[in-house]
């Protein structure tokens, strides 16, 4: 059973494939994320290197075919969720770990009201009356800051501008008190006064009730602004974790480095903007060894050969680059 | 109550789409080369005895002054008397519009209920052998020639099996029950004879399927290809992450969304098999408004031919009305 120590989220050596007419498509190979409750953790990773295919993993909304979990184990609470029966995993669904996506215009059904879709799910995971779940939606609302929150529940989504339609989904989310939020890049298709709104509504939200988030984004200032820990992929793994302010602080691999170097600055009045050279690789065919050793300017002679483990060079702070490799690392690549 | 207002308003339009119709159809009808009198009269009928016919049917008057006088007559109820058979055209239609009407809803029910869960089924299973098999059913439905259909059921179950009558509505010797709305099945639960029911019932089978089946194709293959597009939509995965189970998710989620072209299709079909039934009643020999109208253009039956394109009009224009109601209730985007 789940100690206290232990964290509510475990992901380890997961690897999912899409099996597709192009080929294989390795979309996730040997990922481990962990997430403690109440904790804020940030994913964040250029698009198609595989932060929402990991968070979908953990629900299991890969949709097969083409898509497969082919290795790996997502612990939950001391639980296997890939060896649960698609029952035990409904009932996890939207209760336990609910989730919320990125395009807030299309994430609701157009022909149902708001408070229809809201108590749907309220009296599938609560023993509640008509009433009484009415009455949660309406308390929901409330709480994620909705104006006339009674009328709200009557309305059809195409009524709803997208940042109230976002409110929404995180008030029907949280309404059956999860332990975990999967968010899926929540405010990127928001404008940035409304994002500011919606992220602030979010992390109240959450801190007050200890809801564990895996928050996906491709903005590193929203992460910097919200997250505990920070993970960093690239091309289908992880290949950095660490607390916030160490990511931004101190990076470690080349990757984030030239990430966290590519945002413009006010002050810098740079001539021209910073870009990491290349570009990311197709997941059918991915380069041998480090992934990353193509578009890396500090490459060396293992980079194409050998896998990078992670090393530690930092408690807490996670990397996967030989670059950090101790005398024992270097040993074993002359070895091979 | 702003459909019940739309609906009025629609209902008003009714006038000046009749009133075109008419127009039209009177022109048309009496530019066609051909004299009604002469036809009426016979071939050896002498030139007088024609011209008094023309005189006593009033053909001699100018078009115009036909056309208005036409007119008055429909004001009150008086769709003119057939040149054919004599007998007022109103009594006609009420004589054989019910039994098109009965073969076209009879049809259209067979199309709803199969095409609907066929098509579903389909795209749930889609690429299974369940799909394939309802593939080929569908392309031999748009492919087969009604004709050919019609006959092949007939030889079929009629002669070989013996198990459904081949011709007309009811065997000869079974009254037809109490006339309400004409419609046999309904009449005769009405009049609660259930052995007329039960003879007319297997009279409109080889019919009804025979007329629907490429109805019946197009529909299973629209619900197929909108229920495949529906379930990409993001607010599925909504549903599916908030644990809802999946035979909802189709039933409830997917169909509403699905609908709305079906609807279409299925208003469209209604009304052209209401006008174009004339191969099938033909062939099982079924006493409706398919073949009355082909004999009334044949003879040159100018009120005939009005009172059908009037009634057809009309009926075409109700359903495009339900259709456009229905829509409201699926669609709450539609605003009237």
């Amino acid at each position: 059973m789940s100690g206290p120590n232990e964290p509510l989220l475990e992901v380890r050596d997961l690897a999912v494939q899409f099996f597709t007419y192009q080929g294989t498509v390795r979309a996730l190979e040997g990922v481990s994320l962990s997430v403690a409750r109440g904790e804020i953790m940030g994913l964040v990773g250029e698009t198609g290197c595989g932060k929402s295919v990991l968070a979908r993993s953990v629900l299991r909304l890969i949709a097969d075919p083409p898509g497969k979990i082919t290795a790996g184990a997502i612990r939950f609470k001391g639980r296997d969720l890939l060896t649960l029966s698609r029952r035990e995993m409904r009932r996890i669904r939207g209760n336990e770990i609910s989730m919320i996506f990125q395009e807030p215009m299309s994430s609701l059904n157009p022909v149902f009201t708001v408070g229809s879709q809201m108590l749907e799910v309220v009296a599938l995971h609560q023993a509640v009356g008509r009433e009484e779940g009415r009455r949660i939606c309406v308390e929901m609302l409330r709480q994620v800051k909705m104006p006339d929150a009674e009328q709200v529940l009557a309305k059809y989504p195409h009524e709803l501008s997208g940042g109230m339609r976002q409110r929404v989904m995180i008030a029907m989310e949280l309404s059956c008190r999860p332990d975990l939020l999967l968010a899926d890049e929540p405010t990127t298709a928001l404008d940035v006064t409304v994002q500011a709104q919606v992220l602030a509504i979010l992390e109240g939200l959450t801190r007050q009730r200890g809801v564990a988030v895996l928050f996906i984004s491709h903005d590193l200032g929203v992460i910097a602004q919200l997250c505990d820990r920070v993970a960093v992929m690239y091309a289908g793994g992880i290949i950095e974790t660490a607390p916030a302010g160490a990511i931004f602080a101190a990076p470690r691999h080349p990757y984030t480095r030239g990430l966290l170097h590519a945002i413009p600055r006010i002050a810098a009045r740079q001539e021209s903007l910073a870009v990491i050279p290349g570009s990311v690789p197709s997941l059918v065919d991915p380069p041998p060894g480090c992934r990353f050793h193509p578009r890396c300017a500090e490459r060396f002679f293992p980079c194409d050969r050998v896998v990078p483990p992670f090393y530690e060079p930092a408690p807490g702070h996670r990397v996967a680059c030989h670059l950090h490799a101790g005398e024992e690392g270097r040993r074993s690549w002359e070895r091979s | 109550m702003r459909i019940v207002s739309y609906v009025l308003k629609r209902l008003a339009y009714l006038v000046p789409v009749l009133l075109g119709v008419t127009l039209l159809v009177f022109i048309i009808s009496h530019a066609i080369p051909g004299d009604p009198a002469r036809m009426m009269a016979g071939q050896k009928a002498s030139r007088e005895a024609v011209e008094n016919l023309r005189r006593s049917m009033g053909l001699d008057r100018p078009l115009y002054e036909q056309y208005l006088r036409y007119l008055a007559g429909l004001v009150q109820g008086d769709l003119g008397f057939s040149i054919r058979n004599q007998r007022p055209v109103l009594e006609d239609m009420r004589d054989f519009f019910p039994a098109t009407l009965e073969l076209t809803l009879a049809s259209m029910l067979l199309c709803v209920t199969v095409g609907v869960p066929l098509g579903i089924l389909s795209a749930v299973r889609r690429n299974r052998p369940i799909d394939h098999l309802s593939r080929i059913f569908s392309v031999f439905g748009v492919s087969m020639p009604v004709f050919w259909l019609g006959l092949m059921l007939l030889l079929l179950f009629y002669r070989h099996l013996g198990w459904l009558p081949g011709s007309g509505r009811l065997d000869i010797g079974i009254d037809p029950p109490a006339f309400v709305t004409g419609i046999y099945l309904l009449d005769s639960l009405l009049a609660g004879s259930l052995g007329t029911f039960r003879n007319a019932l297997a009279h409109i089978l080889l019919p009804a399927f025979c007329l629907s089946y490429v109805y019946l194709a197009i529909i299973t293959r629209i619900v197929r290809s909108s229920m495949i597009a529906v379930m990409g939509l993001d607010f599925i995965t909504t549903a599916r992450a908030n644990g809802i189970a999946e035979i909802v998710i189709i039933s409830k989620h997917c169909l509403k969304n699905a609908l709305i072209p079906t609807v279409t299709i299925t208003g469209l079909s209604i009304g052209e098999l209401l006008g174009g039934a004339i191969l099938t009643e033909t062939i099982f020999n079924w006493p409706g408004m398919g073949k009355y109208v082909v004999d009334s253009v044949n003879f040159l039956d100018f009120p005939a031919i009005m009172g059908f394109t009037l009634v057809v009009s009309f009926a075409y224009v109700l359903i495009n009305l339900a259709v456009d109601v229905v829509y409201a209730f699926l669609d709450p985007q539609i605003r009237y």
